[in-house]
């Protein structure tokens, strides 16, 4: 610990700790916008300076580490005007056309010019205009509204080790782009939209969905139900002012079916389904010990990373689709044929804490119906822009359940929301088929929490497994090179390509950098992931009843003839560039 | 933007072969990359797509993080070099004689923006920083050719004589 004064405050902090880090604790208030906390600490925007007694110049806090006696002033006549005359340089070439702004009331940019009572501003002169980059299904780009803060650059580039954008040219000219200008759809971008979380403005956002989705909705001669992901329940409540770590589950139901939609179906549902599939594969791999280590190929943005990146590993991939893919596929055949609807005529809408799940949808391979097994990806960010816009007051809604013939799902569908969640589900599945009876003991906490790489020897009835969860591409990059290199064996691993798995992808709400400072989000939304699952009656998969029937049913054996035409694909080499 | 306006990219056998030798004597310094570009250059005389390509997968440094340095400096080029390189001197004392108008008018004239090269091959435009010949101010040079004291009416003449 070392002593420090912050506007005369005499305080105590850790000496690792950066002059930002020590006024919070010291509850002051230092503006920052460039930096983003464990992702991007480069003290490159100038208004977190402040006065650093013996300094010849003013500091940037978010960078400068405390030492012992250390004097700095955070509200002095020289610190604001430095602040503001920074800002105001970058307001001065930003795309001001707040109100219709994707981030409007959600912006950084914003709320620094609230808070740094910025009423004027004095610099006018050239700005810049370049074309909106909108190719991608998932990600548009805006380089109008970028203030060149970097964070997308840190995230892409050290966090996801993909590096498709990156700062070209110099001076004026600078722009945060991909190499020789190329829109994200021909680049070896994953889509997982880590970008869009980390950006402070509107410079980045998904594509947007929702108008397609309400014209779907108001055509009579369409069956349009919705299925939504574990995640979205456990991160909806923040676009309506709730704590993070809300769960709304039956909220987002009752306001779905107020939205419209003639069916709302729980997506860990298919989960459980995909764990029938996934579990009976990897007893399959087992027992012929061919395409190990099988790995999951839930995540969308992991299955494209590892298609551009180490397509050595595609025959190792599950060939199990994604969970709402599958179930897409199963609504259209087995639903349809229930419920007596031509498949054409039904629309099955995605609510995803992910963007790469739009890039998904489109993939020629996933239509098993003859139309596309899903018809529309809305991430959890354009839900609540719907519900907005359908006037539902959230916070009032009552609690509602999913509908029939679907019902509730289990405990482990719910868990696949969270790094370690599909691999934990899968265990407590396979476990008991091992051990030919039911098993108390389901909690797996040794593949739980954020971790980049977990590892767990797990001793199953008759058999050992050898297992590895990594989440993060940059972490699935450092597992796959080990195994590249000899240096490690697995039979299972599961990997999801946003760290903190789909709770934080990139398609959730964005949480500004003050509160990521405080809150490690991965941890919140988790931890009401694990809620969940401990207050649900069923908690295997294979307990599910309805998972039951579809068996009993309709698809026979899992990884059966019918599976196999329905619920499973198959991955491509891509190029790079 | 620096886009690529012109020509295809032709590479011999003999270029990419330089080129490989150039990444496997840096490949495993620290900072390999600003020297392999360099020298790069040096063997293609400029760094389109193709080369740059050939340098990420060589050094195994993202192609993007490539595209920001080769454009972050402007000694490195996107775009060929023509037959004829005309070289505009931006220094202080020149771009006070009028410089900025002579850069103007040759842009006029031969159709293309500084850093590009005409599709013919014929000439490229750069504009350059201080040459130490200010007593000439302003002051162009084409190849090795340096025409001094000029204003905007000596541009056509000059450019007719290539």
């Amino acid at each position: 610990m070392v002593n420090v004064i912050i506007d005369g405050q005499k305080i105590q902090v850790p000496k690792n700790y950066t002059v930002l880090e020590a006024a919070r604790s010291a509850n002051i208030d230092i503006p920052t916008l460039c930096y983003l906390k464990g992702i991007n600490e480069i003290g490159a925007c100038r208004i977190c300076v402040v006065e650093v007694k013996g300094a010849r110049s003013l500091q940037a806090a978010c960078v400068y580490p405390v030492s012992e006696g250390l004097e700095i002033r955070t509200n002095t006549p020289a610190v604001r005007e430095a602040r503001k005359v920074n800002l105001e340089l970058i307001l001065s070439n930003h795309d001001r056309k707040c109100l219709t702004c994707v981030r409007n009331r959600n912006c950084e940019l914003q709320k620094l010019a609230e808070d740094l009572n910025v009423q004027n501003i004095r610099f006018e002169g050239e700005t810049y205009r370049f074309p909106v980059d909108d190719f991608s299904p998932s990600i548009v780009r805006d380089p109008n509204k970028c203030v060149l803060c970097r964070r997308c650059v840190s995230v892409c580039k050290n966090i996801q080790t993909v590096s498709v954008i990156d700062a070209q040219e110099r001076g004026f000219k600078t722009i945060v782009a991909s190499a020789f200008n190329k829109p994200l759809s021909e680049v070896p971008c994953t889509m997982c939209g880590q970008c869009i979380v980390a950006c402070p403005v509107g410079a980045l956002r998904e594509k947007d969905d929702v108008d397609r989705v309400w014209e779907m909705l108001s055509d009579e001669t369409k069956h349009v139900v919705v299925q939504t992901a574990p995640a979205v329940r456990v991160a909806l409540g923040e676009e309506f002012g709730m704590p993070i770590g809300t769960r709304v589950t039956g909220k987002m139901v009752a306001a779905l079916r107020r939205i419209g939609f003639a069916k709302v179906f729980d997506t860990d549902t298919a989960a459980d389904l995909t764990i029938m599939e996934e579990g009976t594969e990897l007893l399959g791999r087992l027992k012929e010990g061919k395409n190990l280590p099988l790995i999951t190929s839930c995540s969308p943005g992991w299955i494209k990373f590892c298609e551009h990146n180490y397509p050595e590993f595609l025959d190792n991939l599950s060939s199990c689709k994604s969970p709402h893919e599958m179930f897409g596929a199963i609504i259209k055949s087995y639903y349809a044929e229930k419920m007596g609807i031509n498949p054409a005529d039904i629309r099955v809408v995605s609510v995803m804490p992910c963007t790469a799940k739009k890039f998904e949808s489109v993939r020629p391979e996933l239509a098993a119906t003859g139309t596309p097994d899903v018809d529309a990806v809305i991430t959890t960010r354009e839900l609540a822009r719907m519900i907005k816009e359908a006037g539902i007051d959230f916070a009032a809604l009552p609690d509602e359940s999913f509908d029939n013939p679907f019902g509730d799902a289990s405990g482990a569908g719910v868990i696949f929301g969270a790094t370690g969640g599909v691999m934990e589900a899968a265990l407590r599945t396979v476990a008991e088929i091992l051990a030919g009876k039911p098993i108390d003991s389901i909690e797996y906490t040794a593949v739980r929490g954020v971790e980049g790489i977990k590892e767990a020897v797990v001793e199953l009835p008759g058999r050992t497994i050898r297992a590895a969860v990594a989440h993060g591409l940059g972490n699935a990059r450092k597992l796959l090179d080990r195994i590249k290199a000899g240096e490690a064996q697995y039979d299972f691993i599961e990997i999801m390509g946003c760290p903190g798995g789909c709770v934080t992808g990139g398609g959730q709400p964005i949480q500004p950098a003050k509160v990521r400072m405080d809150i490690d989000l991965k941890v919140a939304r988790a931890k009401a992931i694990y809620d969940e699952d401990k207050s649900l009656p069923i908690r295997k998969s294979h307990e599910n009843p309805f998972i039951k029937k579809l068996y009993e049913e309709f698809l026979g054996e899992p990884c059966g003839h019918k599976s196999h035409e329905l619920l499973h694909t198959h991955y491509t080499k891509r190029t790079n560039y | 933007m620096n886009g690529q306006k012109c020509c295809t990219f032709v590479g011999t056998e003999e270029q990419a072969q330089k080129l490989k030798e150039v990444i496997e004597k840096h490949k495993n310094q620290k900072g390999a990359l600003i020297p392999v570009l360099h020298e790069a250059q040096e063997i293609y005389g400029y760094l389109p797509l193709e080369v740059q390509k050939m340098i990420s997968e060589g050094l195994n440094v993202p192609l993007t993080e490539i595209y920001g340095i080769v454009t972050f400096y402007t000694q490195f080029s996107l775009n060929p070099k023509g037959k004829y390189k005309i070289s505009v001197c931006l220094g202080t004392a020149c771009y006070v004689k009028g410089a900025g108008a002579i850069i103007d008018k040759i842009k006029e004239k031969i159709g293309i923006d500084v850093g590009e090269c005409t599709e013919d091959g014929k000439f490229s435009l750069e504009a350059t920083r201080c040459i130490g010949a200010c007593g000439l101010a302003p002051v162009v040079t084409i190849n090795d050719d340096v025409y001094g004291r000029l204003t905007v009416d000596d541009v056509e003449g000059i450019l007719n004589k290539y």
